[in-house]
C-alpha cells in the first residue's frame, strides 16, 4: 500500500490504481504501458517511457508524421502555397483544423483560405503521380504567383515511389521560386513527432538564413507558437509594449519571408519544445543564437518568461520597461480573472495534449485556483517530461532512424555569438538560456504523468478520479463528455481564444466557467438511472 | 470454367508458352480467354497478330468510369478472347495496384459470367510474386490452378520455389492449387531429370517438357503461335501435347517449398556432372 494520493480527488491508493489500469491489457502490453505511467515523487529520480510505438489495438490520441509536418509546422505559414501530394482527404482534413490564424503582410500574399491537393485517384496511383504534381505546381503558380511552394508527401506517394524531390527541383528551376519538398509520408516514425523533425530540417536547410537584413535592437524570434485562436498576436502585443520586436514566428502567423531573415535575431524564444527544438539547436550551432525556454500561457508564467528575456538582454532600460508592463498587465489580468476564481477554485483538471501544452497550461490552471492532477503528452519524448538533462541517455529507436538528423556546423561568415563566452556560461548556469526541465518541474507529489494515454486508461481515470475538467483534443472530446465531464480542446480551442498571455488568461477563465457551470452536465444521468421505467400492477385473483 | 494462372521467372517464356498452349486448346474446340497481367501488355501479341491497343488500365484512365467490356476485350486466333491489364511505364506508379484494379474491373464488367461460354481463363502474370498486386490472380475466387514455367537454370528454379511460397499462403485461405511445372528447356545439362526431381520435391510433377526449338523464335517474329505459323512442325505437336496434358490434369497440390540449401543440393546432384 502506498500513501500517495491525488490532491482534491477521491482518496484512492494511486499505485494500486495504476496496477489496475494496466491490468486490463495482455501481459506484454501491460508491461509496456506500465512504463508510460508515473506517479510523481519528486524526491526520487523518475523515468517515463515516451516516443515509442503505440501498441496495436489501443485507441491512442496520436496522429501521423504527415499531420506533424503539414498540420502542425508547415500549414500555418500563410504566405506560401502548400500542395499536398496525395488523396484529397489528407489535404482537406489538415486544412485550418488547428485554427492557425494569419495576417497578410505588405505584399498581400495570403493562401490560408486555400486548400491545395493533387487529388490522387486510383489511376494516379497505378500510373504514378509525378506528372500530376508538376501540373499542380504549374497551375498554382500561374494563378497565384506565390514566392514559395511546399510539396508535402502522403502515404501512397511514398509507397509508389513518386520522386517529389526531383519534381520540386525541376519546377523550382523552371519557375524561379523556391519549391520545398517534405518527405513526410504518414507512416514514418511512431507519431506526428517525426513530421515535426522533417519540417524543422527543411525549414533550416531551405528557408532560415537566406536573407541578411539589418534588424532593430531587441529583436527576437518565437519558436513553437502556432497562433491558435490568435495566441501569437496577444504575445506580440505584450512583447511590443516591452520594446521587444518580433522578427519571425515559427510558425503561427508565420511568414516565409520573415523566416528567411530569422537568423538575424538576438535570441530565440522557445514555446513548444517538442515541435521546434531542432531548429533552436541548429540555429545556435550555425549562427550563435541562444534560445530561452518560455511559457506564455498563464499570468505568472508569462510574467516569469518576460523577466527571463529581460535578464538575457541585461539592459536596465529594457528591464525597467518590462517590469512596468508586467506590473500593469498582471494587475489588469488578475482583476479580469478575479470574478471567476471563486467559481473555479479547487476544481481538478486532467490534461492530455501535445508535446508541450500539457505542461504550459498547468500554470494557467493554478492561476485560476484549479488543480492539475494528471497530465500527459501525445507524442513527446522523454526530455519533454524529464528535462533536457536526460538527452544523452535517450536511445534512438529504429522507427526514427529513417528521419534525417542534420549535421550542422558554424557558418564561417555569419556565426556571431550574441554574448561573450563568460556571459553565455553564466546565463546557462542561471538557467536563462538553453535550459528546459520538462513537465516534471511543475508536477509535484500527488500528481500523475501518463504518456500516450489510451481511451481505456482515460475512461478509468475519469471514473476513479472524477475530474471537473479534461483538456484534450477532438478525438476524445466527446468520449469525455459522455462521462458527464466537460472537455476543452487545447489543440484548437473550440472556436475560442486567444488563451495565451495576459488577456488570453482572462478569456480562458471565462470559457472554463461557462463550460464547468453549464447546466447540461446535471442532465447527463439518463432517466432510467434515476427512476424505474417499467410499471406493473399485481392483481390477485380469487 | 477453369481459371489458370501462369507464373515463372521473368523472361522464362510464360507468355510464349501460354499462347502456344492456348492455340492447342483452341484446336481442341475450347473457348479460351487470356488475361495479360504485365504492364508491358505483350501477353496476347501472338494470338492477336500484334500488340493489343486498348489495355484495361489505359481505357480506364482515358474513359473514366465509362468502360465497356468490348472496349478492352479483343478477339484473336481461333476466337480467343484477349485482354491486357496494362500499367505504368517502367519506374513509375504501381503496377501491382494496376493488376488488382484491372482484375476487379473485368469481374464487374461480367467478363467471367456463365453466359460468355468460356471454358478456360489464363492469367499470364509478370515475373516473380513481388508484391500483393502480383498475387491478385491467386486470391480467392480468381485462378484455381497454377502452372509454373521453369527451366534447369538455377535462378529459374529459385524463382519457382519462391512462387510456391506465395501459393502456400493463398492455398490455405483461397483454395488455389499447383497443377505442375512446365519445363521450357534452355538446354541445360540433365535438365529434364533435374526438373522432374525438383517438381517431385515440391510435391508436384513436371507436367510437360517443352524442348528448345528455333521455330518458336521464327513464329514470334511473325507474330504468330507456332501452331498457327507452322502447324505441321514438331514443336507444334509439343504444344498440342502440353495443352492435352493440362486439359487432362488431375494432380493438384499445395506445394512444399524447399529451403535454399536443399534447392542448391539438387543443382549439384543433377546439374554439375563433371
Amino acid at each position: 500500500m502506498s500513501d500517495k494520493r491525488i490532491m482534491n480527488a477521491p482518496a484512492i491508493a494511486l499505485d494500486d490504481f495504476v496496477e489496475g489500469v494496466v491490468d486490463v491489457y495482455p501481459a506484454k502490453a501491460a508491461k509496456k504501458r506500465r512504463k508510460h505511467i508515473v506517479v510523481r515523487d519528486p524526491a526520487e529520480k523518475q523515468r517515463i517511457e515516451a516516443n515509442e510505438r503505440t501498441i496495436p489495438g489501443i485507441i491512442s490520441q496520436r496522429g501521423c508524421c504527415y499531420a506533424g509536418c503539414k498540420g502542425v509546422v508547415i500549414g500555418p505559414i500563410g504566405d506560401m502555397v502548400h500542395i499536398v501530394h496525395g488523396p484529397v482527404g489528407c489535404s482537406y482534413y489538415s486544412w485550418l483544423s488547428r485554427r492557425n490564424l494569419f495576417r497578410p503582410r505588405a505584399d498581400g500574399q495570403n493562401y490560408m483560405q486555400y486548400c491545395f491537393t493533387t487529388d490522387m485517384e486510383e489511376k494516379d496511383i497505378i500510373f504514378g503521380g509525378e506528372k500530376k504534381l508538376k501540373a499542380a505546381i504549374q497551375e498554382a503558380y500561374d494563378i497565384f504567383k506565390p514566392k514559395a511552394i511546399s510539396v508535402l508527401a502522403t502515404c501512397p506517394v511514398g509507397l509508389i515511389g513518386d520522386d517529389i524531390n526531383s519534381v520540386s527541383k525541376e519546377m523550382s528551376e523552371k519557375l524561379g521560386i523556391q519549391i520545398i519538398p517534405f518527405s513526410c509520408e504518414g507512416y514514418k516514425g511512431v507519431s506526428q513527432s517525426a513530421g515535426h523533425h522533417i519540417a524543422n530540417n527543411n525549414l533550416f536547410k531551405f528557408v532560415i538564413g537566406q536573407d541578411d537584413i539589418e534588424q532593430k535592437e531587441h529583436t527576437i524570434n518565437i519558436l513553437g507558437e502556432y497562433n491558435t485562436g490568435g495566441d501569437t498576436w496577444e504575445i506580440e502585443r505584450v512583447l511590443n509594449r516591452c520594446g521587444i520586436n518580433v522578427l519571425s514566428v515559427f510558425t503561427g502567423d508565420g511568414s516565409y519571408s520573415e523566416m528567411r531573415q530569422s537568423h538575424m535575431a538576438d535570441v530565440n524564444l522557445l514555446m513548444c519544445h517538442r515541435s521546434v527544438n531542432y531548429i533552436a539547436d541548429m540555429m545556435e550551432t550555425k549562427f550563435g543564437i541562444p534560445w530561452i525556454k518560455v511559457n506564455f500561457i498563464g499570468i505568472k508564467s508569462m510574467a516569469k518568461s518576460l523577466k527571463k528575456i529581460a535578464r538575457f538582454y541585461d539592459d536596465p532600460k529594457l528591464t525597467e520597461r518590462v517590469e512596468k508592463v508586467i506590473e500593469e498587465e498582471v494587475a489588469k489580468a488578475e482583476e479580469g480573472i478575479a470574478r471567476y476564481i471563486p467559481r473555479l477554485k479547487g476544481k481538478t483538471v486532467i490534461l492530455f495534449v501535445g508535446g508541450s501544452r500539457a505542461h504550459h497550461y498547468q500554470g494557467l490552471f493554478r492561476d485560476l485556483g484549479m488543480v492539475p492532477i494528471v497530465a500527459g503528452y501525445e507524442f513527446a519524448h522523454r526530455d519533454d517530461y524529464e528535462g533536457r538533462e536526460v538527452l544523452p541517455d535517450i536511445k534512438v529507436i529504429a522507427d526514427n532512424r529513417n528521419i534525417e538528423d542534420l549535421t550542422v556546423e558554424r557558418d564561417p561568415e555569419r556565426y556571431n555569438p550574441r554574448k561573450d563566452d563568460e556571459t553565455l556560461k553564466r546565463l546557462k548556469e542561471e538557467e536563462v538560456i538553453d535550459t528546459y526541465h520538462g513537465m516534471w518541474e511543475d508536477m509535484g507529489r500527488g500528481t500523475m504523468a501518463i504518456d500516450d494515454v489510451s481511451h481505456k486508461e482515460l475512461g478509468m481515470l475519469i471514473k476513479k478520479l472524477k475530474p471537473d475538467m479534461v483538456c484534450s483534443g477532438i478525438k476524445d472530446k466527446y468520449v469525455i463528455e459522455k462521462f458527464g465531464v466537460p472537455s476543452k480542446q487545447l489543440h484548437n480551442y473550440d472556436y475560442s481564444g486567444p488563451f495565451a498571455g495576459f488577456r488570453g488568461a482572462v478569456n480562458f477563465a471565462k470559457d472554463l466557467d461557462m463550460l464547468i457551470h453549464n447546466p447540461v452536465w446535471k442532465l447527463t444521468t439518463p432517466p432510467w438511472k434515476k427512476k424505474p421505467v417499467l410499471k406493473a400492477d399485481l392483481t390477485v385473483s380469487t | 470454367m477453369r481459371k489458370i494462372a501462369i507464373y515463372g521467372k521473368g523472361g522464362i517464356g510464360k507468355s510464349t508458352t501460354t499462347q502456344n498452349l492456348v492455340a492447342g486448346l483452341i484446336e481442341m474446340g475450347e473457348k479460351v480467354m487470356v488475361v495479360g497481367c504485365d504492364p508491358k501488355a505483350d501477353s496476347t501479341r501472338l494470338l492477336l497478330g500484334g500488340l493489343h491497343q486498348q489495355s484495361v488500365l489505359d481505357t480506364l484512365r482515358e474513359e473514366g468510369e465509362d468502360v465497356e467490356l468490348d472496349d478492352v476485350r479483343k478477339e484473336g486466333y481461333g476466337g480467343t478472347l484477349c485482354v491486357e491489364s496494362g500499367g505504368p511505364e517502367p519506374g513509375v506508379g504501381c503496377a501491382g495496384r494496376g493488376i488488382i484494379t484491372s482484375i476487379n474491373l473485368l469481374e464487374s464488367l461480367g467478363a467471367y459470367e456463365e453466359g460468355e461460354g468460356i471454358d478456360y481463363v489464363f492469367y499470364d502474370v509478370l515475373g516473380d510474386v513481388v508484391c500483393g498486386g502480383f498475387a491478385m490472380p491467386m486470391r480467392e475466387g480468381k485462378a484455381k490452378e497454377i502452372y509454373i514455367v521453369c527451366s534447369g537454370e538455377m535462378m529459374a528454379m529459385y524463382a519457382a520455389n519462391n512462387i510456391c511460397k506465395g501459393i502456400v499462403k493463398f492455398a490455405e485461405s483461397g483454395g488455389i492449387r499447383l497443377g505442375g511445372i512446365i519445363c521450357n528447356s534452355r538446354k541445360v545439362d540433365n535438365e529434364e531429370e533435374m526438373i522432374k526431381e525438383f517438381a517431385k520435391r515440391l510435391g508436384t510433377r513436371m507436367i510437360y517438357f517443352v524442348p528448345r526449338d528455333n521455330m518458336v523464335q521464327k513464329a514470334e517474329i511473325n507474330r504468330k503461335t507456332v501452331i498457327e505459323y507452322e502447324p505441321d512442325c514438331e514443336q507444334a505437336t509439343h504444344y498440342r501435347n502440353l495443352a492435352k496434358c493440362i486439359a487432362e490434369n488431375d494432380n493438384y497440390v499445395i506445394p512444399k517449398p524447399m529451403p535454399t540449401d536443399d534447392l542448391e543440393k539438387i543443382l549439384i546432384e543433377f546439374g554439375i556432372l563433371d
